[in-house]
């Protein structure tokens, strides 16, 4: 449901000044050029917290124009109060039009997840970042790893996958996997599940990133190489979802939510993309069972 | 649908924002003034104008009632509202050698030129619990101001003072900056990213918006040890010092705008022999924040000189240390992010750990056949 509010009266369009938006444009430009390179922008304070979306909140004020669909989600999800939060802001100063349908958006503000939903060239998908820099693993200093990046000495991060396999014959990072962007830089992805990042290699859309705290811009532009860091012997995998399947719209390739019954204490699952979700469901409702069947056109790393 | 995890969005909100708004009135007491705040919590709004990094004693009087008294949070509304504000121009370099001092001490000399100025200080008031102050009526409060009248002597103060540092240079005794920065060429840290290494302009203003808990607490780590630096207190001052801007239109003159109130330290450490390539000298560590906060600018002086340190190995030597986390806004900010919604990151974690789990217990049951067949 879009959300009708009215936009507050003393601010710019988009809240933030017209040089910052200026300033942060020039960043995401340089950003697209160089895939995959963080490049420092002087943040902003924002109406909402550090650490609460302010770095992708920036990009979409720099970005948004009064023509655009906006879509904003949190772990998947349209409504949870973050979300709605973001949303709100948004509408107040700018007034734009809002959507949950992700075919539908022109911008998609996203924390952690990217939608199910195969995303096209029109479209731009913005990141919330919180620790922009894949390199803090392993080294705690700013100068130390601009400067690893700038040699492209990512030998610390591969010995720290290799002795992680050698400890727990697995490699034991969840979300937030690093990734090499067009063969050059090692990008953080943002805490997205392992189960994305397969969506951002050769993705039609522009993948920008944001990170309002740390004060960095990075980006993936479209059709650009994105490769999840492995082994030639010990492969990436995502996360796996084996025999389960969505409990609201049957979904065996999306990913999913383990959600505990308050009676019964019994295991369920519901797909964390709530949009791509309710879609399928009002399907298959529709046109009976045969209609809600995977088509293909999601690009789960689990398909 | 049994579970839903943290939605329902608008409503939510909006109810949430009500019990606040009702937490606060919800005692029956007459509402508070701003000006009141702003008039008797003199020390709160300054550092939220220090700590908003904007100098509006109203707005931030505003924003400590909204906060209901919380100055982290109080800061982070007025910085917040400062983000919509474009940047007008740059102010002409203030000497605070024209500060209209209220208050002036020096550790260092007994005696100083100009005297020492104890002015509006608890420094050694006795602490004891005021239970006076609960029965305090505006009867009382417009006697005692139709009583006071400042000391005789006040009146006879020079009206600015010379520095105590000054003296130390002109005898040699403090190492000079090989460079010092051009007005016009200092950068501006609200505008321009923080980079390392951060030149020193860059680390003063980053500390002037710190926040003082947090610079306090790096700066105490020093002086108790970690680190090398045994400061001593050059001169303190808190005043008011003009802010003028370039004429629009005659080029070469200046037009004062205001005044504005800043506390001003200056601490005098003595440099490592290694350090020193000449003789040995004195260095300064300089801290400048808005308004009356004695321990803020002491803290900022303090870590102003620690991180010139070249060795650097206490947390209070590094600067990336320093100023990535003594910033009040974005720490409070990420500390409170905790509480958003992380089971999509929690579910990849899982995922990992049932992962390893099944991957430990393969490896027993293998070893398990191993002893078997020994």
């Amino acid at each position: 449901m879009p959300d009708k509010q009215a936009v507050r009266p003393g601010y710019n369009f988009a809240f933030l000044d017209e040089q910052t938006k200026k300033e942060i444009r020039r960043r995401i430009l340089k950003a697209v050029a160089v895939p995959g390179y963080q490049v420092p922008f002087a943040s902003r304070e924002l109406p909402i917290a550090q650490g609460w979306g302010t770095g992708g909140l920036q990009l979409t004020l720099a970005l948004v124009g009064p023509g655009d669909v906006v879509k904003v989600i949190d772990q998947g999800s349209d409504d949870v109060v973050n979300a709605v939060n973001i949303r709100r802001l948004l509408l107040q100063t700018t007034g734009v039009k809002t959507t949950e349908d992700t075919g539908a958006a022109t911008l998609i503000q996203t924390r952690h997840r990217i939608p199910e939903e195969r995303l096209r060239e029109e479209q731009a998908l913005v990141f919330q970042v919180p620790y922009p820099e894949p390199l803090r693993r392993v080294e705690p200093s700013e100068v130390k790893t601009r400067e690893m990046h700038a040699e492209a000495d990512y030998s610390r991060l591969w010995v720290f996958l290799y002795e992680d396999i050698v400890r727990w014959r697995e490699i034991t990072i969840g979300a937030q996997y690093p990734v090499l962007v067009n063969g050059r830089y090692v990008m953080d992805p943002s805490p997205i599940p392992r189960w994305d990042i397969p969506k951002l290699h050769m993705a039609a859309n522009l993948n920008l990133f944001g990170a309002g705290r740390e004060k960095r811009i990075y980006a993936v532009p479209p059709y650009t190489r994105v490769e999840p860091l492995a082994f030639e012997d010990h492969q990436f995998r995502v996360e796996s979802f084996d025999g389960k399947h969505c409990a609201v719209c049957g979904s065996t390739a999306s990913f999913l939510d383990e959600l505990i019954d308050d009676h019964t204490g019994a295991r369920r699952h519901t797909c964390s993309d709530v949009a791509y979700c309710a879609k399928r469901h009002q399907l298959l409702s529709e046109n009976g069972p045969g209609a809600g069947r995977q088509t293909g056109n999601e690009t789960g790393g689990g398909a | 649908m049994g579970y839903v995890p943290v939605k329902g969005g608008r409503e939510a909100i909006e109810a949430a924002e009500d019990l606040v708004r009702y937490f606060r009135v919800r005692g029956g007491s007459a509402p508070l003034a701003a000006q009141q705040i702003q008039d008797q919590m003199r020390l709160a709004v300054d550092r939220v104008m220090g700590e908003g990094g904007l100098y509006a004693p109203f707005h931030a009087a505003v924003a400590l009632k909204q906060a209901e008294g919380d100055t982290v949070e109080a800061s982070f509304v007025l910085r917040a509202y400062r983000s919509t504000l474009p940047r007008m121009g740059y102010s002409t370099v203030t000497d605070t050698r024209e500060m209209t001092v209220i208050r002036r001490v020096s550790a260092a000399f007994k005696d100083v030129p100009g005297g020492q100025v104890l002015g509006p200080t608890r420094d050694y008031s006795l602490r004891l619990l005021n239970l006076e102050l609960a029965e305090e009526d505006s009867r009382q409060i417009e006697a005692f101001l139709a009583r006071y009248r400042p000391r005789p002597d006040g009146g006879e103060r020079p009206r600015s003072f010379p520095k105590v540092v000054d003296m130390l240079r002109a005898e040699g005794l403090l190492a000079e900056y090989a460079t010092k920065p051009e007005p016009d060429v200092i950068p501006d840290l609200t505008r321009q990213p923080l980079t390392f290494p951060a030149s020193r302009p860059v680390r003063l203003q980053s500390m002037a918006r710190s926040e003082t808990g947090g610079l306090m607490t790096l700066a105490y780590s020093s002086m108790r040890g970690y680190g090398n630096v045994h400061p001593t207190l050059g001169e303190l001052r808190v005043g008011y010092v003009p802010v003028s801007v370039p004429h629009r239109h005659r080029a070469g003159s200046t037009v004062a705008i205001g005044r504005v109130l800043v506390t001003e330290a200056e601490i005098i450490a003595r440099m490592d022999e290694t350090e020193a390539k000449t003789s040995p000298r004195f260095t300064l560590g300089y801290g400048l924040c808005f308004g009356h906060n004695e321990i803020k600018a002491i803290s900022t002086a303090v870590l102003d000189r620690t991180m010139q340190n070249a060795a650097g190995a206490a947390p209070a030597e590094d600067e990336e240390f320093v100023l990535y986390h003594a910033d009040g806004i974005e720490a409070s900010g990420f500390t409170a992010h905790w509480k958003l919604p992380h089971y999509v990151t929690f579910q990849s974690v899982l995922d990992r750990l049932r992962r390893m789990q099944d991957l430990a217990g393969e490896e027993k049951t293998q070893g398990e056949d191993t002893d078997d067949a020994g």
